[in-house]
């Protein structure tokens, strides 16, 4: 059987334990405990995705708890990444690729009837592994991008929200002279992903994802990320993929584990606090991974 | 695709320590071939512009720039100035990139952003096909299919609609007779549009995903995505690919020259009327042409249109280079 | 300091008047997209169709072996034009496609350095010429120093100048295509570099080869502008070399400019003969294309 705590109550699950390696469907509703408000989070319940006809995740559930950092580890291959982009209906966007199951963001199911997957990702945004700015853009132009879509917006509006992104992702300071001026390409790796991190803080969504995001940068670039997040979970909700376990131990309050077994579908294997996942596994799989037997 | 120059390691040192005498002068035998082979690139170049400039240079010296800026063609009283031609040329060829460009780049966008995967290769492929299609059968459609559709019933309809509109008026005023820069820019326009597309697809395909989900994932459409992250990225490259096309249809010579009238040389504004481009001109001209100097000024057209449409090329393949790198026989679609 | 407040998470399938701007926009976007590519194809069917049903009915067999008639005489045919054609068009192949093909060579085997990416982008530069230019050039030169009249080796002169570009790009490309491991193992073995590329190489890319060299024949064989310079056209049928020679597109130019309507349809016919020889080249070369490299 599979321990499982979740962050607001510890009501004893009566289901069968499911065959291995699945997730149960946790509660829905979450509490968040610091500010005892109620905060947006995501609820997967068996989330299965493809490319084609080769399945690449199947019967996942798990919780993205509010105001709170969710990691999601696992050895190259296991489907994390195609896990986290079907939280935003980015998994869809590549030809052929299709998810089904049910991902409920604060009670609706983005995978519904009649969803606009644009507004969805308006709503759940993303930082992927390669910084990404807009090279013929400034860096104010990259910052506002996301803001001009929605449309409406005043000059002075935009400048006044550009620059409170630009400080929430700790890139104002470095950037304020020539915010105006200088190419979004121009900055440094660790620079340019913080200035995605801005973009997507700008357009206010409730739940940010992170794809590996300091994969593609150096030590102090991701040191500085990782400072970033803390800061960051005050307000939003942040999923992150990464496949330093290291990096997921300091950063995430939980963690979610994944694997793909021979026959190449990842599933979830564990999901609970970081602690308990780091230092106490249940399952046996996770033990081997934390402690560098694989992967 | 062309991949990328490769530095083959060794490669002469494997052969000097494998062989000798008659192996490595059979090396050196084949590689002054080849190198040979190869100059005969730039020579072929340098031999174009210097033969057309020496047969040229009698109507160079008596004309002067005059040639250029005259409009006036009188070969029985040796006056040749090919300011007419100049500006048929202008007008046709930016008439066809007009018309050309935004379909072409849009027919790209189709391929490259929407078309579904089994869709997308055919299309291009189709589409390709135009460029495959010789200049003499897009001349006698044209003569016979087109002009006539032209004549009775496009012509008509612009001058009664656009041809009482202030300023842009003049361009649609005159007889329709059919055979006219407009039918010459249409068919020009027909025949340059698959270099643009070829071109600018190659231009989109090189745009990183990364861009696309970038933008999509601040919650855009698929057009808010191609026009605000993957054109602006592709700008220049589509630049060059359009400027490709321009310099196709400045050379363009049997379907312009069986459309376009070739008749008279004055210098009017309305799109309806016939005239020469330097192309057509020199192809109706050359079978006249009986003195030396007749010879020599149709020839100076020649040099005209050679560093024209080279200039155009280079500038052009630069912008394309930009975005992509060397390009291979992608462009082969002219 | 104060985060930034999340917004509501709007059930995303309400959509405000804004948002269905959008997505009427990004609809006729599609749209226009579609149509214009729809536009491109259904024109290329609108040539091929004029073609093939304005040219039918001058097809008979008097048509393929007859020479032309005078002006007013029913019958005849364009017999030396199509042999003319393919005269010049070996002649242009005998000069084009070893030259091509040996600065193919020189490029991916021998060429570093700056000559050679001279070489490289003046290949394309030559590629851009109007061919009007090059029949002009070789007017001046062969037409009228070296041999004093029209005749049909200048028009295969031009043909080659033409084909030369067409050749050298695709063979280039198709040489680099020739794995690397390859060339090694052969000199490794004490062969020549010579004879690996002639014996080894060249044979593995034997296909795309054809493929190339049959594209630049069936572009060659289409051109009209630089043969009424050089080859000027002849109404008999000509093996002498350095006389004038008929083309069929020098044919139908003629044929296409007179005001009898006998000859304007034999216009269209010629033109279809034309489009099959251009048409069943062009697939020949895309049927040798996808024939594996090496065997």
């Amino acid at each position: 059987m599979i321990a499982r705590d979740t962050p607001s109550d510890a009501q004893p699950k009566t289901t069968t334990p499911p065959p291995t390696g699945l997730g149960q469907a946790p509660p829905a509703a979450a509490v968040d405990e610091a500010n005892g408000v109620p905060g947006p989070s995501i609820v997967v319940r068996d989330l299965n995705a493809w490319y084609g006809a080769r399945q690449a995740v199947a019967g996942v559930g798990l919780q993205i708890a509010p105001r709170q950092v969710t990691a999601i580890i696992g050895p190259s291959g296991c489907g994390k990444s195609t896990l986290i982009r079907c939280l935003n209906r980015m998994h869809e966007v590549t030809p052929t690729a299709r998810a089904a199951g049910s991902v409920e963001l604060n009670g609706v199911n983005i995978y519904g009837e009649g969803v606009d997957p644009v507004q969805v990702r308006r709503v759940v945004g993303m930082v992927f592994q390669k910084p990404n700015p807009f090279p013929m853009m400034t860096i104010f132009e990259n910052v506002v991008a996301g803001l001009l879509l929605q449309g409406g917006a005043l000059r002075r509006e935009l400048e006044e929200i550009a620059e409170q992104a630009l400080r929430q992702a700790a890139l104002w300071d470095e950037v304020k002279d020539v915010w105006r001026k200088a190419s979004g390409a121009s900055l440094s790796g660790g620079q340019q992903q913080r200035l995605c991190i801005a973009r997507t803080l700008a357009v206010r969504p409730e739940v940010i994802l992170m794809d590996e995001p300091c994969s593609a940068l150096d030590p102090i670039a991701t040191y500085r990320i990782e400072e970033l997040i803390g800061q960051l979970k005050r307000d939003f909700t942040i999923a992150i993929v990464t496949h330093n376990m290291q990096q997921a131990s300091r950063v995430s309050d939980f963690t979610a584990f994944m694997l793909a077994e021979e026959d190449h579908i990842g599933r979830l294997v564990e999901f609970g606090p970081t602690s308990n996942i780091f230092t106490n596994p249940t399952e046996r799989r996770t033990e081997d991974y934390i402690t560098g037997r694989f992967g | 695709m062309t991949s990328p120059r490769r530095e083959v390691a060794g490669f002469t040192g494997a052969s000097r320590l494998t062989s000798g005498g008659s192996a490595s002068r059979g090396d050196r035998v084949f590689s002054v071939l080849v190198t040979l082979a190869a100059a005969c690139v730039p020579l072929l170049l340098i031999a174009i512009f210097i033969l057309l400039l020496l047969d040229a240079l009698p109507a160079v010296q008596r004309y002067g720039l005059g040639f250029l800026a005259s409009s006036d063609w009188d070969p029985v009283a040796e006056k040749f100035g090919a300011a007419a031609y100049i500006y048929g040329t202008v007008v046709t060829s930016v008439l066809a990139v007009l018309i050309a460009g935004p379909i072409g780049v849009a027919c790209a966008v189709y391929v490259a952003e929407y078309a579904p995967k089994w869709l997308a290769e055919p299309v291009s492929f189709l589409i390709t096909l135009l460029a495959a299609i010789p200049s003499i059968i897009y001349g006698l459609w044209g003569f016979r299919i087109l002009a006539p559709i032209m004549r009775a019933a496009v012509e008509p309809f612009l001058k009664n609609t656009l041809g009482n509109v202030p300023a842009v008026g003049a361009l649609f005023s005159g007889p329709t007779v059919g055979r006219d820069y407009l039918v010459a820019g249409v068919i020009l326009a027909i025949m340059i549009l698959p270099t643009i597309t070829a071109v600018s697809r190659e231009i989109l395909r090189a745009v990183p995903n990364t861009q696309r989900e970038g933008m999509l994932a601040l919650g855009a459409t698929r057009w808010e995505t191609i026009q605000r992250a993957v054109l602006p990225y592709a700008r220049s490259g589509i630049a060059g690919a359009v400027i490709l096309g321009l310099a196709r249809a400045l050379g363009e010579t049997m379907a312009v020259t069986m459309v376009i009238g070739n008749s008279s040389t004055q210098i009017r504004p309305s799109l309806f009327t016939p005239g020469y481009t330097l192309a057509s001109a020199i192809a109706n001209q050359f079978t006249e042409a009986d003195k030396e100097i007749y010879f020599s000024a149709v020839v100076e057209i020649a040099l005209v249109l050679l560093l024209v449409a080279g200039v155009m090329n280079v500038v052009a393949r630069l912008l394309v280079w930009g975005v992509r790198g060397p390009l291979g026989s992608a462009t082969r679609a002219g | 300091m104060a985060g930034l407040a999340p917004s509501v998470a709007a059930p995303f399938t309400r959509s405000s008047p804004h948002v269905r701007r959008r997505q009427l926009v990004d609809a006729l976007a599609t749209g226009i997209m579609t149509l214009c590519a729809a536009a491109a194809v259904l024109v290329l069917l609108l040539i091929l169709i004029f073609v093939t049903l304005n040219g039918l009915p001058a097809l008979n067999l008097a048509f393929f072996i007859e020479r032309p008639l005078p002006q007013g005489e029913a019958g005849g045919g364009v017999a030396p034009a199509i042999l003319g054609t393919i005269e010049m068009l070996a002649v242009a192949a005998i000069i084009g496609v070893p030259i091509g093909m040996s600065t193919a060579i020189y490029l991916t085997e021998y060429g570093r350095g700056p000559f050679a990416r001279l070489v490289s982008f003046l290949i394309d530069l030559i590629a851009g010429l109007p061919s009007i230019v090059i029949g002009v050039f070789v007017w001046a030169w062969l037409v009228r120093h070296v041999v004093g009249h029209y005749n049909g080796f200048a028009g295969g002169v031009a043909l080659a100048i033409i084909m030369i570009p067409i050749v050298t790009r695709t063979v280039e490309e198709t040489l680099r295509l020739v794995p690397d491991p390859l060339r090694e193992a052969s000199l490794g073995l004490g062969i020549a570099r010579w004879k690996t590329i002639l014996k080894i190489v060249l044979p593995t890319a034997r296909a795309g080869i054809i493929t190339g060299v049959v594209l630049s024949i069936a572009r060659a064989g289409g051109e009209t502008a630089p043969l009424l310079l050089t080859a000027l056209g002849n109404q008999f049928f000509s093996v002498d070399l350095l006389q004038p020679v008929a083309a069929l597109p020098v044919q139908i130019y003629n044929y296409a400019r007179s005001p009898y309507e006998d000859w304007q349809v034999k216009a269209w016919g010629a033109a279809l003969i034309l489009i099959m020889l251009i048409g069943s080249l062009s697939l020949l070369s895309r049927w040798a294309a996808t024939r594996r490299l090496g065997k």
